[in-house]
């Protein structure tokens, strides 16, 4: 049952999107994002949607995934208009009068402008973690915030950390699967009653996965230690990341639509935000 | 022939801590224990549960070190701190559960995690990453996930990231234990292929009389103390004192101590099933013609 959950979302491909440079991705990703907040109107989040759409185009993911995607931020994005719509007070009159409540016409363009706006951030966050793999934003990750090391943050510690748990992932989760079994097997009822009966219930479960998660972490120290682990000071990497003319381009066209987002804020009067 | 690891009255004690952190006690694990290993050969070490065998193993490479005496890999005392990657590139060590050592999402990663350490140039690295696959054979499953293989394979891995660091032995803590027959296998196989071929120091610490009848010397440790040291042959002889120390003895040898016992004039240096069904069979044939 555990066994159906998917790690990461990582979707493989041989596209021009997986096949960017992770750090040009997670750079160009930000930059989206950031594109998106400066989109003022309609006309301009539009333009940041059509270009979205082709980049999954582009990346040959199905479009299912999209939807896939937003369905555990929808009560998020419900919640956002509701507070919109009810709470903003435009100058004309109100649209609908229900006692208390009254619905503008600003209010409602906003909440649509809102819902959108998020739905396309979701959107864009997805991209990256559908054509990326784990290891790749782990390692892009290490190397974006290697200058942070100056600073004494501990950038290799933390990429080694991300490691170790995307390995362990899935061995806890069969791990899982066997103490419930075990359980289940002297009698444990794990399935039926409240939420609190529930929870209670996963007590004899969560207890003998941490202890033997513990025992895990020091076998593993020590073959680190066997294998001369000591920190990220003097190490290197198999794998290079090389950046190439696709990821120059990649640049040039995310610059592009800035460019043109700006000129649309600009050449029509921006509107509410 | 040189000795790759020494010990000189190697003694090591566990201490006992109470609830404050105090000392209270001391236990002692293993008691002047001087032996050596030689480049190239393969020995087995074999011993009851508590015996101090793993213990003995972790002070192969300076995991421990230990509270009186000393020990020597490639002539460097492991308690040398400044040339501790040195000894741990000498003497590789793989443990038991296989899941627990392998520390990277894909096999290849992983094999190149110690040479990575060491900071060893990428080009590199991708030969000498290929090349342990290769020889474990498990050059085909590079891009796998580790929880994609079997515990046979996980383990092959986990060799191979040991034999990356190009060591000159391996020592190995019980690397069939949690591995089904067909694992335990492919690891023989893997292990008599690195010794043979490769000309690596294998040390292997096992409780499977089987696995140990196939080394060149065996060494049988008992409370902290050398109970036997010898070729398989002149150790299996010893049936009954190895089993009055809670061992076994392989199963060829338990048959022919049996017949033995019963009567039979059997010699007591067969250890391995062909030459025990070979010898069997002799017997019928001289039944036959007496007839």
């Amino acid at each position: 049952m555990l066994k159906d959950i998917t790690i990461g979302q990582y979707f493989p491909g041989e596209s021009i999107i997986h096949r960017l440079d992770s750090r040009f991705k997670i750079i160009l990703d930000i930059a989206y994002v950031v594109m998106l907040f400066m989109a003022g109107n309609f006309y301009s989040l539009a333009m940041a949607g059509v270009f979205m759409l082709i980049i999954y185009m582009l990346s040959r993911i199905s479009f299912r995934l999209i939807f896939k995607s937003l369905r555990p931020i929808m009560p998020v994005i419900v919640f956002t208009c509701l507070l919109n719509l009810f709470f903003i007070q435009g100058e004309s009159e109100p649209l609908v009068r229900l006692g208390f409540i009254s619905i503008y016409m600003e209010g409602a363009t906003t909440s649509v402008f809102m819902a959108v706006r998020i739905i396309f951030l979701i959107i864009g966050m997805s991209v990256l973690t559908y054509t990326t793999s784990p290891i790749e934003l782990t390692d892009a990750i290490e190397r974006l915030l290697s200058p942070l090391k100056v600073l004494r943050f501990p950038v290799h510690e933390l990429a080694m950390m991300m490691t170790i748990a995307l390995r362990f992932i899935p061995t806890l989760i069969e791990e899982t699967d066997k103490i419930m079994s075990a359980q289940k097997a002297r009698g444990a009822n794990l399935d039926t009653g409240g939420l609190v009966k529930k929870a209670k219930a996963l007590i004899p479960v969560l207890i003998p996965l941490f202890v033997s998660a513990f025992k895990r972490a020091s076998e593993l120290a020590l073959a680190m230690e066997c294998r001369c682990y000591k920190g990220g000071d003097g190490r290197t990497r198999m794998k290079q990341l090389k950046w190439g003319m696709r990821d120059i381009v990649a640049v040039f066209v995310m610059g592009v639509m800035i460019a043109v987002i700006v000129l649309l804020n600009i050449s029509i009067p921006i509107f509410g935000l | 022939m040189k000795e790759i690891i020494k010990t000189e009255k190697l003694t090591f004690d566990y201490t006992v801590y109470d609830e404050n952190g105090d000392e209270t006690d001391k236990n002692r694990v293993l008691t002047d224990i001087s032996l050596d290993i030689e480049e190239g050969s393969f020995t087995a070490v074999l011993g009851h549960n508590g015996s101090g065998k793993s213990t003995l193993a972790k002070h192969f490479n300076g995991i421990l070190l230990p509270t009186d005496g000393r020990v020597l890999v490639d002539g460097i005392d492991t308690s040398d701190e400044s040339r501790i990657y040195d000894i741990r590139q000498t003497v590789g060590m793989v443990f038991q559960n296989p899941d627990n050592q392998i520390v990277a999402t894909v096999v290849e990663e992983d094999v190149a995690f110690a040479l990575e350490n060491l900071g060893v140039e990428p080009k590199e690295i991708r030969r000498r990453v290929d090349e342990a696959l290769k020889t474990v054979d498990m050059y085909e499953y590079r891009k796998h996930a580790p929880h994609q293989l079997s515990g046979g394979q996980k383990q092959r891995v986990a060799i191979a990231g040991i034999i990356a660091m190009r060591p000159r032995c391996i020592v190995m803590d019980e690397p069939t234990a949690m591995l089904d027959p067909k694992g335990r296998k492919e690891i023989m196989a893997t292990v008599k292929t690195l010794n043979r071929d490769y000309g690596i120091t294998v040390v292997m610490i096992t409780h499977y009389m089987d696995e140990a009848a196939k080394a060149d010397r065996v060494i049988v440790i008992d409370k902290g103390n050398i109970l036997l040291d010898g070729t398989p042959k002149q150790i299996f002889s010893n049936v009954e004192l190895l089993k009055s120390v809670g061992l076994d003895v392989p199963q060829a040898t338990e048959l022919m101590y049996e017949l033995k016992k019963s009567g039979l004039d059997v010699p007591d240096d067969i250890i391995d099933e062909n030459e025990c069904a070979e010898y069997i069979y002799s017997l019928f044939c001289a039944d036959d013609k007496e007839q």
